[in-house]
């Protein structure tokens, strides 16, 4: 096992002193590979990140740049080749209420583009290289009784799928709309979202894939006067999943809530990396990813950055991720970012903590009568809830707790 | 009534120098209704015979053994101890990440009976067996001894052991880092638990102030992993006076310090 310690500079926060971890409860022990530090200056702003639609401004990544320093991305090259989708290789299904499903968006089509620019390799292809963009509108007012479902089915490993969807929340409407992903591919996908006036908007995005998968994604949102997002990244399936998940307001009074959950096995790499940019005045935000590991070089990744601009006066937010570790041999890098260029705003936080379920936590409820199996379940059922239960869609929120439950098996055998 | 009867017990741990022999041959009979107090300087292996009645992974039973009414408590896994009857209160209770008290508890209390309790009844025990040991209700709500203080631990310790109603009860330590009114408060549950369940309670401790507020019947005297003296409760009152020096004399400075070394 290596005993590598990444060290992280963050833009603010209280000086970084070498070798220091933060971690929850004193409950890592050393063997577990983890970092979480935060420190003092050194990056440039995340406003001032490259975004582009030229695929030529982005060279491929090396896995030294910034963003990419977590992810293997040697397992990449054909996420990254400036291609065109491999024939079938994901079937779409779209369920939803008739006249939601709108005619496509060539390149350039407004609303495509107004909210996601492109901001990494990944991201540029699969825009590049999707001419036809599914454009989903919920009315506005509407409340659809049943959630709208993007099914997005891998017809194989290693088939190269891109993709790129515009989401839009008419004003006043209530929604939950579920991006499901099963099967195989080498996918990339956009997700543009445009979260009308007093709109209450849930994106569900599920990556339930084989073992196989790779997946690459960017979900940017922008979030209207008076508005509620809520995206929830859940990931339990792929080999590479690397999902993206950015918001930013376009007017006061909006919420944005950034989640996820996610349990990486033996082998597997998830990264999940959250950007809310505080640009408006008065908007509240919440970021929470909790994450379980096990298994011989199971590897997550949070990344949580927030800027609060100058004029985001009032701002609320707040970010935090937690781990789980189950197992020796697994490593979950943990890095929150916070940017903050106002001082009149009513709270900005964050907190970061990697805890370990080991043999004392299962002497202990096992000498309380507790059988190994069920003691297991419970701490992991118990982390893993809290995201659970804010999915609010029964049959969903069951789908996955059987999904946690055979991800645990799989530990006990 | 039951009866615990350890044997000749001999145990061992894994160090990096190599085995260790902690426990050197002890003896020892408990039956529900009594109470022993082992005392011992640090090091002298009472907490190792806690872990062991317990089945602590990290102790292995080279010699003896431990049965519960005749059956082999050493076969048995650490949950089927803890069904079977017996319950240590912890000298170190682990914080458990995501799991709430109340989940617990009731996981727990359902493990050990072998089905779960009936609803009302059981918040309503719950609930009091928490107020008598002064414990905040909104403890129910957070996870398993997570941001709790020693002396709160220890008294989360008492109310399972209040509300598991084990045949026995091997209170590891549970004075130490107590303040007077918390040990008055725990020592009152320990008692309470004795007199309702008709429970056998094994008190390992270091110092004899507990012994104010619990009576024991036995005091037995460990040192070296051995126990070298046994008594009623006037033998703990000559150690409160004496101390344990005159095992150190009896035993040899040589023996004391390496079982003070091995702490």
């Amino acid at each position: 096992m290596t005993a590598e310690i990444t060290t992280e500079k963050a833009r603010i926060g209280a000086p970084s002193i070498a070798g220091f971890t933060e971690e929850g409860e004193g409950l890592v022990s050393a063997k577990v590979d983890h970092s979480h530090n935060h420190g003092v200056t050194v990056m440039s702003s995340r406003a001032e990140r490259l975004t582009s639609f030229d695929v030529a401004d982005f060279a491929l990544p090396t896995g030294r740049e910034e963003e990419w320093r977590f992810t293997p991305v040697r397992g990449l090259a054909n996420l990254f080749s400036d291609a065109a989708t491999d024939g079938d290789a994901a079937a779409f299904t779209v369920e939803a209420p008739e006249g939601y499903v709108r005619s496509a968006l060539a390149q350039g089509a407004a609303p495509r583009g107004t909210v996601l620019t492109p901001a990494d390799r990944a991201a540029v292809v699969a825009s590049a290289n999707t001419d036809e963009a599914l454009h989903v509108v919920i009315p506005a007012d509407a409340e659809p009784a049943e959630p709208v479902r993007i099914l997005v089915d891998g017809a194989g490993a290693g088939r190269r799928s891109n993709a790129h969807y515009v989401l839009e929340a008419g004003a006043n409407s209530r929604s939950v709309v579920i991006l499901e992903h099963t099967g195989a591919a080498d996918h990339n996908g956009n997700l543009e979202v445009i979260v009308g006036e007093g709109a209450k908007l849930t994106v569900i995005s599920v990556q339930l894939w084989e073992d196989d998968a790779k997946h690459l994604a960017q979900h940017d949102a922008q979030v209207g006067k008076d508005a509620v997002y809520k995206h929830i990244a859940v990931s339990l399936g792929g080999s590479i999943v690397r999902l993206n998940s950015n918001v930013r307001f376009a007017g006061e009074g909006a919420e944005a809530e950034l989640l996820g959950l996610y349990f990486a096995d033996a082998g597997q790499h998830l990264e999940h990396r959250s950007f809310v940019d505080h640009n408006v005045a008065n908007c509240k935000s919440n970021v929470l990813y909790k994450g379980a590991l096990q298994g011989k070089n199971a590897h997550t990744v949070w990344v949580g950055d927030v800027l609060i601009q100058k004029q985001a006066l009032g701002t609320d937010s707040y970010e935090k991720n937690q781990n789980l570790v189950l197992t020796d041999g697994c490593r979950a890098d943990s890095v929150p970012n916070l940017e903050i260029e106002t001082g009149l705003i009513e709270g900005a936080g964050h907190a970061s903590s990697t805890g370990r379920f080991d043999d004392e936590h299962l002497f202990y409820l096992m000498a309380r009568g507790i059988p190994e199996e069920v003691a297991r379940r419970l701490v992991v059922r118990g982390f893993l809830n809290e995201i659970i239960q804010q999915i609010k869609v029964p049959a969903l929120e069951e789908r996955l707790t059987e999904a946690v439950e055979r991800e645990l098996a799989a530990t006990e055998n | 009534m039951s009866t615990l009867e350890i044997k000749d017990l001999h145990v061992s741990i894994d160090t990096e120098q190599g085995t260790k022999e902690i426990l050197k041959g002890v003896s020892l009979t408990i039956r529900t209704g009594e109470t022993h107090a082992i005392m011992g300087p640090n090091g002298s292996g009472k907490s190792t015979l806690a872990s062991t009645i317990a089945g602590h992974p990290r102790y292995k039973v080279t010699g003896g053994t431990i049965t519960l009414d005749g059956e082999d408590v050493l076969a048995m896994s650490v949950d089927e101890r803890a069904r079977a009857g017996l319950f240590l209160a912890m000298q170190y209770p682990v914080e458990v990440p995501g799991v709430t008290m109340t989940n617990f508890l009731r996981t727990a209390k359902t493990a050990i009976d072998g089905e779960a309790p009936a609803l009302r009844t059981w918040t309503k025990d719950v609930k009091a067996a928490m107020q008598q040991l002064r414990i905040d209700a909104d403890f129910a709500q957070r996870n398993v001894n997570e941001g709790f203080s020693g002396g709160e631990k220890k008294r989360v310790e008492i109310l399972q052991l209040e509300l598991f109603k084990p045949k026995f009860a091997v209170l590891d330590e549970t004075d130490s880092g107590l303040d007077v009114d918390a040990l008055k408060i725990v020592s009152e549950g320990v008692n309470r638990a004795h007199a309702e369940g008709n429970m056998g309670t094994m008190l390992i401790t270091h110092y004899t102030r507990i012994l104010r507020y619990i009576k024991p019947e036995f005091v037995h005297v460990f040192v070296d992993g051995q126990i070298v003296e046994e008594g009623g409760p006037e033998l703990a009152d000559r150690l409160e006076e004496e101390g344990y020096d005159r095992y150190a004399k009896g035993a040899g400075a040589a023996t004391i310090a390496a079982a003070a070394a091995q702490a």
